[in-house]
């Protein structure tokens, strides 16, 4: 269970920064793409991929052991890419084609095209129920990889995401856990407003998940959770991680669902560069 | 007379025996689309989805990732409809190899009605990059054809049916994806066939035979990728096609070969199908006459171009 030492949290702090860093300058480059989701998960990133987690290889992106973490709000993925790249599964300079074209970087994540992506989502709702199906699989070969299935909370007004949750219950998938980005906001607005999904905790809890609330730009809450979530017995694990859209960025936190799918300018993400100081 | 789900059902069993990553799904359907054997000699390879068709479809893709060669089952309707977004975006995109194995298409639903009869399933798979579309004749095509589409790494939707149909393959055959059955060779006009719809185009040949006309019949039993080489011949050496299929004559079977001979050898042809039309209740017999879907169809349709 991996255990939050002063040197660590210091080391995750370092890191949640340079995640940021790629996040604003590639979508600056690419002059498309969602900030705002990105820059609220990337403590989440944070901690899965370097606070120990995540079991993976970056030099053998397939290898049949490793823990399996799927992004389905897809569209947050500069978080994803920036964080195969700080781990080594490509190199950094990729960072620059994001959404270009011929580039290994989708502007929705494609199983075939990046290493370290274990699902082409995009289409909301489509991920969490492909992680159900690995999570299934894996039972089957009676692996202890886990699958971590990160998504939105706006996402969760599709009704396959509730599909997919009454099958992971229904089959005690106690080897999967989903991390909800609960930031309130969706392209149209507040989430509460647009479609209202509260009670989320209620809810999940009666459709059978072990339910838990995280604050999720605390490391210490955050590991708290994830170590929770591997002890897991006879049901699966959701994590409702209160985050703040655009996270490090003031202007951005400032006006919310704005910076959902709208890139910065160079002036931009140079203020941001500069607060956010990596 | 015996029907195509059953085929797939006793092949599905075989595989289960053959390969330990064969695994299969349902949703709510299990004794229509005949998951019943494979499932109570496989019970930890065989997943109740429950009446949830978009999801199944995505387990049996996050399934795939991880090494399984998933049987996806439900009617036709449901599993290339329904669920048409998860089989685009997480079976065909990522180029999953995830069976979409579907019971009851067409009008062979009978008194169902519309709702539940697939016209389009074919139009709606096919048009999806990678997608290999298969749709036997009988049951001995149906359990090859089952066998084949296991075999083939990728995305595969295999088109079944519910009625007992003519055996067809009386005797040993060959069934390879992608590679037309020329059941029996002529000059004068060519029935490309698929589905029940192939004993109609013999039966509609042997009327055509004692009027000295010798109609030619191929087993399109795979839609994409076309045989288009089979085709092409059948256009040189007949002059005219008619294809038969149990579905809209609007994105399937006939589409295919009209697309591919307006390219290779435009060719005089004729559709028999639906004409872009929904079904109705009924017994399948009574609706196949009434929309055109049998010999007399055909025959119609024939001698429109001779």
């Amino acid at each position: 269970m991996p255990n939050l030492t002063a040197p660590l949290k210091t080391d995750l702090q370092n890191a949640a920064r340079k995640l940021r860093r790629l996040v604003v300058q590639s979508l600056a480059k690419a002059a498309s793409g969602h900030p705002g989701g990105s820059l609220g998960m990337a403590d989440v990133f944070t901690a899965l991929f370097f606070g120990g987690f995540v079991r993976h290889d970056p030099k053998n992106p397939h290898w049949a052991q490793r823990d399996r973490v799927v992004l389905s709000n897809g569209h947050i993925c500069p978080i994803l890419y920036a964080t195969l790249a700080a781990r080594g599964y490509f190199p950094e300079a990729w960072l620059d084609s994001l959404r270009q074209v011929d580039s290994h970087l989708q502007g929705h994540p494609a199983l075939n095209k990046t290493p370290g992506v274990e699902m082409s989502t995009g289409s909301l709702g489509h991920g969490i129920a492909t992680a159900v199906g690995m999570a299934l699989a894996l039972r089957l070969d009676r692996s202890d990889s886990r699958v971590y299935a990160l998504m939105g909370d706006g996402e969760l007004q599709e009704g396959l995401c509730w599909e997919a949750f009454m099958a992971a219950a229904h089959y005690r998938l106690s080897n999967l856990v989903v991390i909800i980005d609960r930031n309130d906001a969706q392209i149209d607005g507040k989430t509460t407003e647009i479609m209202n999904i509260d009670p989320l905790d209620q809810k999940l809890a009666s459709f059978g998940f072990q339910v838990i609330t995280v604050d999720g730009h605390s490391f210490e809450s955050l590991f708290d959770a994830l170590n929770a979530a591997q002890s897991a017995v006879d049901r699966p694990v959701a994590l409702i991680a209160n985050t703040v859209m655009g996270k490090g960025v003031s202007f951005m936190e400032k006006e919310g669902h704005k910076w959902h799918g709208k890139a910065p300018s160079t002036e931009q993400a140079t203020l941001a560069l500069k607060e956010i100081g990596a | 007379m015996k029907a195509t789900r059953d085929a797939f059902g006793q092949a599905l069993l075989e595989l289960g025996r053959e390969n330990a990553n064969v695994v299969a799904l349902t949703a709510d359907l299990g004794e229509s689309v005949k998951t019943g054997a494979f499932a109570k000699e496989f019970p930890a390879r065989f997943f109740q989805m429950g009446i949830a068709e978009a999801n199944m479809v995505d387990v049996a893709a996050g399934m795939a990732t991880v090494g399984k060669i998933p049987f996806a089952t439900t009617f036709a309707i449901f599993g290339t409809g329904r669920a048409w977004e998860s089989v685009r975006n997480t079976v065909g995109y990522p180029k999953l190899n995830v069976k979409i194995a579907c019971t009851h298409s067409g009008l062979g639903v009978g008194e169902d009605g519309a709702s539940h009869q697939a016209l389009e399933d074919v139009a709606v798979m096919r048009v999806i990059p990678g997608m290999t579309v298969v749709v036997p004749a009988d049951y001995p095509s149906a359990y090859k054809a089952t066998k084949a589409v296991a075999a083939h790494v990728g995305p595969c939707y295999l088109r079944l049916g519910r009625p007992s149909v003519k055996v067809v393959y009386e005797k040993e055959f060959d069934f390879t994806i992608g590679k037309a059955n020329l059941l029996r060779d002529g000059s004068d006009i060519a029935f490309v066939a698929n589905g029940p719809c192939l004993a109609f185009a013999l039966e509609a040949a042997d009327e055509l035979a004692k009027q000295g006309v010798k109609a030619a019949v191929a087993d399109f039993h795979t839609v994409k990728p076309l045989d288009v080489d089979t085709l092409v011949r059948l256009a040189e050496r007949c002059k005219r096609i008619v294809t038969c299929e149990e579905h809209n004559v609007i994105g399937g079977l006939g589409s295919a070969c009209a697309e591919a001979l307006a390219k290779k050898r435009p060719t005089p042809m004729r559709m028999v199908g639906t004409q872009d039309t929904f079904g109705e209740s009924g017994k399948y017999q009574d609706l196949w006459k009434k929309y055109g879907i049998d010999a007399a169809g055909i025959l119609k349709a024939a001698r429109e171009l001779l």
